[in-house]
């Protein structure tokens, strides 16, 4: 701290630092509740739909049971031949507070689907059902996973801020405050030299002004003797007259 | 490419046939984006399969049964990228267990404890 040259200039530079980081840890501590509100939304609803999730999971398996049955062991067939994505997920973004949060969107290409043929023989109504009862399931997983990485991404931003505004609490704002303090504390000291200065310079001068009146005192006391006519001291009859 | 990012699918054949009939299936020459795990099939190979979906930038969310995941707990643990996501979901004989889940674990302790 003792780096910074005390100085009134210095001063009000530190004082601009101080308002400055002030106002950013106010500012910061807003995000971190924002976000922090947010935080909760999203923790509530991942605990919703991960309960749903296990409804629709089971429905879902239990059509795909039901197709076994109807349509036989079709299961091999799924995973052959050539497959293209029908479903994919778009990635978009949320703002939360200057926090950019990914959010998947389910997209569909719309091509057509895969292994058309399963159940041409039987149970073909019972692997559609499969195929809707899987969409839905997997729609689900998708804003899912949109909420969880939002989770995830949200907590990284809340420590990130939290540590911020901590760091301007604990650290930056009492170092300035130091500075400032001791800038203070110089400044004073200067102005009380000052003032000791001043007042010993004043002393002297009275010293000397003292010793000056003295001195013209006696002089004066001196001069009265001194103004009084010479002359009419004398008299000019009681000299003699001098003759050549 | 595309627009748009894949799901890809670890998991038991029910699991993976189900999705697949679902369309997210993508098989090209060299790679697809799903695996089946059999009872056969060796960890490492889940282990391999994970990281490999993992690194790949056209895959968007990560689908994996709970038992598969419990088996691989420790790739997962060192998993931090955001994305892909990687979902935990159940299957068809392992009811899903919020317990093991590591976000459900997070979201219990914020909403306050076990509820």
């Amino acid at each position: 701290m003792s780096e910074v040259p005390p100085t009134r200039m210095n001063q009000q530079v530190f004082k601009g630092k101080k308002k400055a980081a002030e106002s950013g840890h106010k500012l910061l501590k807003k995000k971190a509740d924002a976000l922090k509100v947010k935080f909760r939304d999203y923790a509530k609803m991942i605990a919703e739909t991960k309960g749903t999730m296990s409804t629709d999971a089971t429905t879902a398996f239990f059509s795909l049971t039901q197709a076994e049955y109807a349509a036989g062991n079709f299961k091999q067939k799924v995973a052959e031949g050539t497959l293209t994505a029908r479903v994919r997920v778009g990635a978009g973004i949320d703002n939360v507070a200057g926090v950019k949060l990914p959010v998947f969107t389910i997209y569909e290409t719309g091509g057509p689907a895969d292994n058309q043929s399963l159940g041409l023989i039987g149970g073909g109504k019972k692997v559609v059902q499969v195929r809707e009862r899987f969409t839905v399931f997997l729609s689900q997983l998708i804003k899912l996973a949109s909420l969880q990485t939002s989770f995830v991404t949200l907590d990284e931003a809340m420590k990130v801020t939290n540590r911020r505004v901590n760091a301007l609490e604990n650290v930056t704002i009492p170092k300035i405050q130091n500075v400032l303090d001791y800038i203070d504390r110089e400044l004073d000291e200067l102005e009380r030299e000052d003032f000791t200065r001043l007042k010993l310079v004043q002393g002297k001068k009275e010293e000397v002004t003292v010793n000056v009146s003295d001195a013209t005192n006696k002089m004066s006391k001196l001069d009265i003797n001194q103004d009084k006519d010479i002359t009419a001291t004398f008299d000019a009859q009681d000299d003699e007259d001098v003759v050549f | 490419m595309d627009v748009g990012k894949l799901v890809a699918v670890i998991g038991d054949e029910d699991t993976v046939s189900g999705f697949l009939l679902a369309g997210v299936g993508h098989r090209t020459a060299d790679s697809t984006n799903f695996l089946i795990v059999k009872t056969d099939t060796k960890l490492q190979q889940v282990e391999e399969a994970f990281l490999n979906f993992s690194q790949r930038d056209d895959v968007g969310i990560i689908l994996i049964n709970q038992h598969i995941a419990n088996d691989i707990r420790h790739v997962l643990k060192d998993y931090t990228q955001t994305i892909p996501t990687v979902l935990e979901i159940p299957s068809k004989e392992h009811p899903y267990d919020p317990e093991q889940d590591y976000i459900m674990q997070r979201v219990n302790m914020y909403l306050g404890g076990g509820n």
